[in-house]
Formats: C-alpha cells, sequence, structure tokens
C-alpha cells in the first residue's frame, strides 16, 4: 500500500529516521557484523589481535557432543511447551469465544501470566516445585524421592518446561481468541442451524479458519522458547543438574560471559541467528501463502 | 449462542474453571507463601490459608534486595525504553510511509529485518559494544584514513569513547534499537485518510507541523498501546541487564530476584523470596490488568 499524498523533502525524510538508523546501526548491524568476524578468528592468548581461523570455530562446536546436546535439550523444551501452552490456549479460547456468562473474567484472567517476567515466574515455580516444600513436595511424602528437580535432569527439564508453558498460555490465548472473534459470527450461525453441534463447528469451520494463526504462533512460540527461556533457565536450575537444562542461549551465555571463550559463543551465536533467520523466513513463506477466506 | 447445549456447557464450564485454578494458582501461591512465617512455609503440604506475617516477609525482602532503589531503577528504565520507542518508532514510520526519496525502500528493510534477531540472540556481539558505544564509528574513521589523516595534518588524535556499562543509557539504548513499534505505527499511518495530507498541505502546513499537529494525535491509541506493551516487555528484562549492571549499587529490580533464592545449605526462607517475587511482579501484573484493552490490542498490531 502507498500513500498518494507524500512530502518529498529528502533532507527532512532522512531526518525522521536518522535517530531509528544510527541506533540500528550501532546495535544491530555493527554487533551482528562483528560476530561474523569474531566467529571465523581466534583471539590470541597474549593479545596482539585476531587470527584468522576460517571455519575452525564452527568445525569445533560442530564436533562438540555438548553442543549438539544443548541444540537437542532446546528443540525438546521448545516443541514441548509450545505443544502444551498452544494446545491449552486452543482450547481455552475456543470455549471463551462460545461467550457463556462470565467470559470476560476468563478473557482477562487468562492474560495475566504473560505480564510476569520470566525469572520472577522462575523462582515461583521453584518454591512450587521444590522437592521438599511448596506445592509438589507431598508427592514425595506419598512416593520419597520420586521428584527431585534439583538432582534428577529429567525433573529439571520438566520444571522448567511447565514454567514455560504456563506462562505462554496467555499470549497464545490473546492470539487465538483474536483470530476466534475475527470469524463471522454468520458463518458459524448458519452452520448450526444446518445442524453442525459445537464440535463438527470447532473442526470443520474454526480450527481451519485458525491455521494462519496456528502456523503464526508456532514459529513465534518456537523463537520465543530459545530468548525468553533465559531467565527461568537461570534463576530455576542454572543449566544443570549436570547440563540437563543447558539450552542453547544459556550455553552462549555461559561459554562467552563465564568462560570468556567469546570466539566459541560468537560461533554458537552465529548458528542460533541462522536458525532464527530461518524460521522466520519460512513464517513469512507461509503467511504469504495463507488462504484467504474471506 | 445460537443453540441450546446444556450437557456440553457444563463441561465448558468445567474446563474453563480448571484454566482459571491453573491461571491462579501461582499467584495465589506466591501469595500465601509471602504470608506466612518460615516454619509454616516449609510445612508438607502448605497450608491454604494466608498467614499473619506479610509485612515481615515484605520488609526483610525490601532490605534483602534493596527493592526501594531497584524498584526505581526499573520505574525509570522501563519508563524511558516505552517513550524512546514510540518516539522513535513514530517518527521512523512516518519516514517511511510519508515522504518518498531515493532509498527509502533500503532504510524500509534496513529498519525491518531487525525484528528478526531479537536481542537474546545477539547478545554476545551487542555486548561487546557496551564497553565503547562509539567504536563503530571510530573503526571507520581508522579504515578510512581520516584518524591518519587528522593526526598528520592537525597534529589531531581522534579517540571516541563511550561506556555504556552501568548507566541507563547502556540499559536503555540496545532496547530501543528494534523495529516493533515502527511496524505499529507503519500500519496506523496506513489508514490514515490521504484527504487528511491533502488538506493540510493545501493549507501551507509542513511535513513537521502535519506530523506534530494531526498524526500524533491522531495517534493516540496505537501510543497507549505500544507504551503499554513496551514497558510490561522492559520491565521484564533480564539478561541484558544482568550483563550491562556489573555495579551492585545499580542494577534494576527484576536481575535481583537472584539474590532472593534461597540457598541450598542455608534457612529456606521461601517467605522472603515469594514476598519479594511479588513486588518485582506486581506493577507490569497492575499495568496489565488496568490497561487490558490496550495490552492486547498492543500485543496483536505489533507481533503481526
Amino acid at each position: 500500500m502507498e500513500k498518494r499524498v507524500t512530502f518529498s523533502t529528502t533532507a527532512i525524510g532522512l531526518l525522521f529516521a536518522a535517530p531509528m538508523l544510527l541506533l540500528i546501526f550501532v546495535f544491530f548491524y555493527w554487533p551482528s557484523a562483528q560476530a561474523l568476524y569474531w566467529a571465523f578468528t581466534l583471539e590470541q592468548p597474549w593479545g596482539g589481535g585476531n587470527r584468522w581461523v576460517g571455519f575452525s570455530n564452527f568445525r569445533q562446536l560442530l564436533e562438540d557432543p555438548i553442543y549438539w546436546q544443548s541444540v537437542t535439550r532446546s528443540f525438546v523444551f521448545g516443541i514441548s511447551s509450545t505443544a502444551i501452552s498452544m494446545g491449552m490456549a486452543l482450547i481455552l479460547a475456543l470455549l471463551t469465544d462460545r461467550e457463556l456468562a462470565g467470559h470476560r473474567l476468563y478473557r482477562s484472567v487468562f492474560i495475566w501470566p504473560y505480564a510476569i517476567a520470566a525469572p520472577a515466574l522462575g523462582l515461583a515455580f521453584r518454591f512450587i516445585l521444590a522437592p521438599e516444600a511448596g506445592l509438589l513436595s507431598v508427592i514425595n511424602r506419598v512416593w520419597p524421592d520420586l521428584w527431585n528437580p534439583a538432582l534428577d535432569g529429567k525433573d529439571a527439564m520438566i520444571a522448567v518446561i511447565i514454567a514455560f508453558s504456563w506462562k505462554y498460555i496467555g499470549y497464545n490465548f490473546i492470539f487465538f481468541l483474536s483470530a476466534l472473534q475475527g470469524i463471522p459470527r454468520a458463518l458459524i450461525e448458519a452452520a448450526a442451524i444446518d445442524g453442525a453441534g459445537p464440535m463438527r463447528r470447532i473442526r470443520d469451520i474454526q480450527l481451519p479458519l485458525l491455521t494462519p494463526t496456528l502456523f503464526f504462533l508456532l514459529i513465534i512460540n518456537i523463537t520465543e522458547s530459545f530468548q525468553d527461556s533465559f531467565g527461568i533457565v537461570d534463576v530455576m536450575t542454572q543449566g544443570g543438574p549436570a547440563r540437563a537444562t543447558e539450552l542453547m542461549v544459556y550455553k552462549i551465555y555461559f561459554d562467552g560471559f563465564k568462560g570468556l571463550d567469546y570466539s566459541g559463543a560468537a560461533a554458537q551465536s552465529i548458528l542460533l541467528m541462522l536458525l532464527v533467520i530461518l524460521l522466520t523466513i519460512f513464517q513469512f513463506r507461509f503467511i504469504e501463502r495463507r488462504v484467504h477466506y474471506k | 449462542m445460537v443453540e441450546r447445549t446444556p450437557v456440553f456447557n457444563i463441561l465448558c464450564y468445567l474446563i474453563l474453571t480448571l484454566g482459571l485454578a491453573v491461571a491462579l494458582l501461582p499467584f495465589a501461591i506466591v501469595l500465601i507463601a509471602a504470608t506466612h512465617d518460615l516454619k509454616a512455609v516449609n510445612t508438607v503440604p502448605l497450608p491454604l490459608v494466608p498467614g499473619t506475617h506479610f509485612w515481615e516477609n515484605m520488609s526483610a525482602a525490601w532490605t534483602r534486595a534493596h527493592l526501594g532503589s531497584k524498584l526505581l531503577h526499573s520505574l525509570i528504565f522501563a519508563t524511558s525504553v516505552a517513550a524512546g520507542k514510540v518516539a522513535l518508532s513514530s517518527m521512523a514510520a512516518y519516514s517511511i510511509v510519508y515522504f518518498r526519496f531515493p532509498g527509502r525502500i533500503l532504510i524500509f528493510w534496513l529498519i525491518f529485518v531487525t525484528l528478526m534477531l531479537p536481542l537474546e540472540v545477539r547478545i554476545v556481539p551487542t555486548y561487546s559494544i557496551a564497553a565503547n558505544a562509539l567504536q563503530p564509528f571510530q573503526t571507520l574513521l581508522d579504515v578510512s584514513g581520516l584518524t591518519w589523516l587528522a593526526d598528520t595534518v592537525f597534529g589531531l588524535r581522534i579517540r571516541l569513547e563511550w561506556g555504556l556499562l552501568n548507566s541507563y543509557t547502556g540499559l536503555i539504548l540496545p532496547l530501543v534499537a528494534t523495529a516493533t513499534g515502527t511496524f505499529l505505527y507503519r500500519q496506523f499511518y496506513l489508514t490514515v485518510p490521504d484527504e487528511l495530507a491533502e488538506a493540510a498541505k493545501v493549507d501551507g502546513a509542513g511535513s513537521f507541523r502535519f506530523f506534530l499537529d494531526m498524526l500524533l494525535p491522531l495517534s493516540r491509541a496505537n501510543m497507549i498501546a505500544l507504551f503499554t506493551i513496551m514497558f510490561v516487555w522492559s520491565w521484564n528484562q533480564y539478561l541484558w541487564p544482568l550483563l550491562i549492571t556489573t555495579d551492585p549499587e545499580f542494577g534494576i529490580a527484576v536481575t535481583e530476584l537472584k539474590t532472593l533464592i534461597p540457598s541450598e545449605f542455608g534457612l529456606p526462607d521461601w517467605n522472603v523470596a515469594m514476598a519479594g517475587t511479588l513486588a518485582i511482579m506486581s506493577p507490569p501484573l497492575l499495568l496489565v490488568i488496568l490497561m487490558q484493552r490496550w495490552f492486547v490490542r498492543g500485543l496483536i498490531s505489533t507481533e503481526k
């Protein structure tokens, strides 16, 4: 879409864009370019600038089983939390959209979790899921040592997945509900008159019309699970026990800022950036091709 | 709804109530745990009625996490990021939508590519700039030979330095530097009727006047939505503030949560930890509850 009436003063036009351009140059493009440079070089231990090493940082990374474990874990984390939060959000949105009495209350409360900072809910869930106090400790009363996220890697992973999914139910709910409310009521009513029950209408009308939203949310949730998980992991498990919850961003943070391996961390950043770009392009392609029903 | 389905409705209510319980349970537990003393909070199962020690716990958390100053820092930080976002993105979108000049399409793409990579993903490179934000310009001058030129011709040594560690600028600027709001504003400007700009031009208004006196007042709803969502988003930032605020005196509330985690071999004083969590998570939660309409609207239109 283009404006018919415009101003054609180049200088003033550029002036309006200048502050934003300056900021993204300094804090986006330059650093990204520098990460590329670092990823292909190695810092000399006793100064003297960076030495060009080609793909050796990447080769080292890709041959490192610990790196691949962190990638696998990130996907396990991303896919399971996305499935849980999107599934629950979809059910809640479909039911809220029926506008039964009290739907305003549901609509506002389901959004609340999204307002909570990841580390804050990490701390809350650390208490709720703690083995010796809180809510789940009851399980250990009945079956001793069944649940212990501090020692058992699998439990720790489950704990961070629960915390993350809880936050994103609210987020997905907002998008599902708004998409559902965009479906013309006349369609639903016509189907009802033709004798389609609520479940049939969900299956044959609402779900097909939701597919663009579903795909959009799928990609957003997976990319968010790469980045917003950091606060939760850092507060709940610090990547432990024994790296069981060390996701990609956490590993970058740990290697780069605790281990001071800038070249390795830069190479990891580049790979993660590529992955996120690929996902985003995939999303754009799909959304462009989506079917319009109106 | 369109037909009578009493049995299905009851099922719906059951599921919705269950969902409500799941959504509210963590809030309830934080609240309840924050009102008990050390002994009660560690009993299994957790007592389900609030206790009477709320203010003690809160004041303990307040001093341990320095909440007085940290919450203030958070407030300044989140407000500035939100305000900066509104200002910069309304201007950048104005330039993209209302001006015709060579390179406009390039600028459009330069800005929108930044949507793809959130700060957490490119944290290592962005952090490198924090030591000296003027380093890009220094390098450009060095490479282009201007430094050498200034040195030999004028005897001037150019050393551009601007450290961002432990400063508000360092906290704020990198978070403002993304396209999130620009997209929202662009969408809005495109819906503004052309006749308005036409009328303004006929009446002799220049581009500044049109922007300040017509577009900005018209975009008030947009502004509130963007501000709300950006305030919540920046209040909840964690990784960037964690890296950039190395001085314990400086720093924001959310990174302070770590000091509240009960240590493994110390007192399991979850009551204090939960009181602190409550204080730190409340401001954005209150904002979302009060401004829900704007928040939802902003969220949906910034992401799409």
